[in-house]
């Protein structure tokens, strides 16, 4: 049986002891690679894997699932074992055959594709920890001048239908890959979805902003409710600061919001509004958020006024169990008041 | 050259006997193959007779390559010695969409090093999806003498200074084509570079860069340069600068303009009718960002033969579009946004009867609180008015199997199908079925398909359908679909012609990925990513193929990325 033969072609790759140059492109080696032999018998069947961990599952950014190992295939990670005869990273290993030269396919800086978030090490595979940032698909590389972004590649986290538990988060989609699966009931982002070059989305990001029906003097952004009906449009342009900004959506709003609306004047902070709007939402486990300029969803009340008047392309009031991540002393206010 | 002179002779020596055979003596050979464009017909060419290879080898000025991981430069090199002209793809074309881990690879500066010692006087480079540095660029500049043409398309890892460096060195430049790329836009000085002597660039698009570039720089540089045929402005140049630009470039053929929204005053209005309405050349016209309907008319008289409109970064609604186009009769390519909605693409259809390709893209992808844009009406519409359809690019929110299969009746000469139902996995919005048959009405009815894209709720029948019926077809789309490895083996199965298989969150497994060992060998590149395929999957495909390049990548093993690329033009190895 002819084993896989790791050419490169390109000449581009440091020296590896797994290297062959390109002129034995047809010549099919006997040497055989015995560590993947090993590695394989390890990881025998695709079916014993350890349905733990391989559920997929939701972490804040910048987080590590606590009961993960990192570990690849069954194979513990963390040792970064050399004793099997691997000239690198056991990354190498799996790229069979890989007639891209070596120092492309794995990359030497950060040896990592998906997972790049933390600054690990090379040989860490956050196995299945889909880190999140809510807005996943937009593709928060939303700026085409930052070429060199690292990226956080988010992998879409799929809704196998033999996974043993659906994925939760609204924040990962749920394509139905089947006829049983029904369509997200919530807004899908997805990584890479619908298929738009960035330049065109970063144009058109640019025009959202714009056609928020910015003339002289107006700033309409769009506002929308979790659950409600339809949405509404508010002109940022005609408060002046949080208060204001807040009692007036609590107008617009409060026929959708649950619970009681304690609206008697609780003491505001100055200039700074999460805790007054949590306040006129509260109850309903409600928090405000708006999407800025870079795509990114906030918090509303962090930044002074203005710049957040600059920046909102739109708001958003989700529920509380959905602004994980984004508000955690808002729930904990929330739990608080009830 | 001496080298390649004594293989030469080297090679006659040794086709000696067979000239005495062959009716033709080389050079007449090498003469009229030297007519051949298109690259397959070459390809085929070179299969005839050892002869044949050599005459065609040694007139070949152009070559492409489809895949770069495919064969190396120096063997490129080694069998074609008098090329002038370079055409590279990288990165799977789902990078553009943010699938692909940054520092894949494809790096053109390998190639550069190859190309400046075996073809000096190489004249053109095109490359997509290409990784290229600023330091590249500037070897590009300073190792080709009669550098003349530069198009960078959807490619990344360069800065302004790369422009830069080649507007300061290329003294032969005809063609500065920079296109939707990763580029880190650091400012506009770089057109300053052009030195005062410069006159001979025809082609100039750098529509893709933010900043604000120096136009009293991009004045003097279209003043002096007559021949300039294609002008392709940022956003940053504003109408009254365009007015400048084309008063003293009448000749232009295609003009993408700058930011199309400004303060006018009427006389400044009447000026830029009048400078646009003068180019009587002009027959592709882009750009007109956040274009607004009052402006739009200063459009109209310059649109009488006008054949490719790009509308698709100004946000117009169906009365304005049904505007412009009245005067748009000899229109053959459309792109808009959705913001034109239905009535807009009525207005298509009833205004363009010589429309060949249609382009629709949504204003708001990710927004679906509010349903808006086109549905399955408009594009209806369409084809009804518009027989001569063959490419459409569509994305809607909503689409039916009745509808799909009314289009195609409409026009079934399509070549390029690529549906867009945004929301994945979405059935038929009337009757809650799978999309299945509207895919199969495309591939049964448009004999000629070349490319398709497929999306909504789809089961293996549709890729049965495919398999079965799409004769021609080179490029498949797949996104959200299918049901188990049946569909995709489908596809491996049946489609003769099968270049480039993508395929993104399908239950297709290892199964599926084995079936097409066969298929493999006369394709281009398989994309899988978030599939049903595991590791082992991989590692059997590349023991059973050891000429394959494949590549797999992935954190779970159910998940994993697997792209593999072929050793694909045969013709260009083993020589």
């Amino acid at each position: 049986m002819s084993t896989p033969l790791e050419h490169d072609y390109i000449g581009l790759a440091e020296t590896s002891s797994m290297e062959r140059s390109s002129e034995k492109l047809s010549s099919s080696s006997s040497s055989s690679i015995p560590s993947i032999e090993d590695k394989t018998s390890k990881t025998a069947n695709d079916t014993c894997l350890n349905l733990k961990e391989t559920e997929l599952r939701l972490g804040l950014p910048g987080s590590q699932s606590p009961e993960r190992k990192l570990s690849l295939f069954g194979q513990d990670l963390e040792t970064n074992d050399k004793s099997n005869g691997f000239a690198g990273s056991p990354l190498k290993n799996l790229v069979s055959g890989a007639k891209r030269g070596f120092s492309d396919a794995i990359d030497g800086s950060n040896g990592k594709w998906v997972f790049a978030m933390n600054g690990k090490s090379d040989v860490e595979l956050a196995k299945g920890a889909a880190l999140a940032s809510p807005r996943v698909g937009l593709d928060s590389k939303t700026n085409s001048q930052q070429a060199k972004t690292s990226v956080s590649v988010m992998k879409e986290v799929v809704g196998v239908p033999q996974s043993p538990k659906p994925v939760q988060d609204k924040n990962n989609l749920v394509p139905p890959v089947n006829d049983h699966a029904i369509a997200p009931a919530s807004k899908a982002q997805v990584v890479g979805w619908p298929p738009i070059r960035s330049f065109r989305k970063n144009s058109m990001a640019s025009n959202l902003a714009k056609n928020s029906d910015e003339g002289a003097g107006c700033l309409y952004v769009k506002v929308s409710m979790d659950g409600a009906p339809y949405l509404r449009k508010v002109d940022l342009k005609t408060y002046n600061n949080y208060m204001e900004f807040s009692s007036a959506l609590e107008k617009m709003f409060s026929c959708f919001t649950i619970g009681q609306c304690n609206s008697s004047g609780l003491p505001a902070r100055d200039g700074l509004s999460e805790s007054r709007l949590m306040d006129l939402l509260h109850g309903s486990e409600y928090v405000l958020t708006y999407e800025d300029k870079d795509g990114d969803w906030m918090l509303v009340g962090d930044v002074p006024w203005e710049m957040f008047t600059d920046s909102c392309r739109r708001l958003r009031i989700m529920k509380g169990s959905e602004a994980i991540g984004l508000a955690p002393r808002a729930m904990e206010k929330c739990k608080n008041q009830n | 050259m001496e080298s390649s002179e004594l293989k030469r002779s080297k090679d006659s020596v040794n086709s000696c006997e067979s000239a005495r055979r062959s009716s033709f003596p080389d050079e007449v050979l090498e003469r009229v193959l030297s007519l051949l464009k298109s690259h397959r017909d070459r390809s085929s060419v070179s299969l005839v007779c050892k002869d044949w290879y050599n005459a065609e080898r040694w007139s070949r000025t152009h070559v492409f390559i489809g895949n770069c991981y495919s064969v190396s430069p120096e063997i490129v090199a080694r069998r074609f010695p008098r090329i002038r002209s370079v055409t590279l793809k990288g990165k799977p074309r789902f990078s553009d969409f943010n699938l692909v881990p940054e520092n894949w690879g494809a790096d053109i500066h390998a190639w550069l090093v190859v190309f400046a010692a075996k073809y000096p006087f190489l004249e053109e480079l095109r490359l997509k999806r290409m990784a290229i540095s600023d330091e590249s660029l500037e070897f590009l500049a300073v190792s080709f003498p009669n550098f003349k043409a530069l198009s960078l398309l959807s490619c990344d890892g360069f800065s302004t200074n790369g422009l830069a460096a080649i507007a300061t060195h290329c003294k032969n430049l005809t063609e500065l084509d920079i296109q939707e790329n990763g580029i880190d836009d650091i400012g506009g000085s770089w057109l300053s570079c052009f030195p005062e002597s410069f006159t001979t660039l025809e082609v100039l698009n750098f529509a893709n860069l933010t900043s604000d570039i120096n136009f009293d720089a991009l004045e003097k540089l279209v003043g002096r340069c007559k021949s300039m045929k294609v002008l392709k402005l940022n956003r940053s140049v504003s109408l009254e600068q365009l007015q400048r630009l084309l008063v003293n470039a009448p000749q232009l053929a295609e003009l993408g303009t700058g930011l199309f929204s400004q303060e006018l005053t009427i006389r400044e209005y009447e000026e830029l009718e009048s400078a646009l309405s003068n180019c009587k050349n002009m027959h592709t016209l882009s750009g007109l960002w956040d274009a607004t309907g009052i402006y739009l008319t200063a459009l109209y008289l310059a649109c009488t033969h006008l054949t490719f409109l790009n509308l698709s970064y100004a946000a117009l609604q169906s009365v304005e579009l049904a505007k412009l186009l009245a005067h748009c009769p000899q229109l053959k390519r459309l792109w808009v946004l959705d913001t034109v909605e239905d009535k807009g693409l009525e207005a298509v259809g009833l205004n363009c009867p010589l429309l060949e390709e249609l382009r629709v893209f949504p204003a708001d992808p990710f927004d679906d609180e509010i349903v808006h844009g086109v549905t399955e009406a408009g594009f209806v519409a369409v084809s009804f008015g518009c027989p001569r359809l063959h490419y459409v690019l569509y994305f809607c929110r909503q689409m039916t199997n009745a509808a799909v299969a009314t289009i195609v009746q409409n026009c079934p000469d399509f070549t390029h199908f690529r549906l867009c139902i945004m929301n994945p996995g979405q059935p038929d919005y009337l009757t809650n079925e799978p999309m299945d048959e509207a895919f199969g009405a495309v591939v049964r009815t448009c004999t000629k398909l070349q490319r398709l894209s497929v999306s909504g709720l789809l089961t293996d029948l549709t890729f049965e359908y495919i398999g079965r019926y799409a004769k021609n077809l080179e490029t498949l789309s797949v996104a959200f679909a299918g049901r188990s490895d049946w569909g995709m083996q489908c596809v491996l199965g049946g489609c003769p012609k099968l270049r480039k298989l993508e395929i993104r969150d399908c239950p297709f497994g290892n199964a599926a990925l084995l079936s097409g060992l066969e298929k493999y060998e006369s394709m281009r590149s398989l994309w899988m990513s978030a599939c049903n395929v595991t590791m082992n999957g991989c590692r059997l495909l590349a023991r059973e193929m050891p000429r394959l390049n494949v590549e797999a990548r992935g954190g779970m093993p159910r998940h994993l990325s697997l792209l593999s690329e072929m050793l694909g033009t045969r013709q260009t190895e083993n020589h």
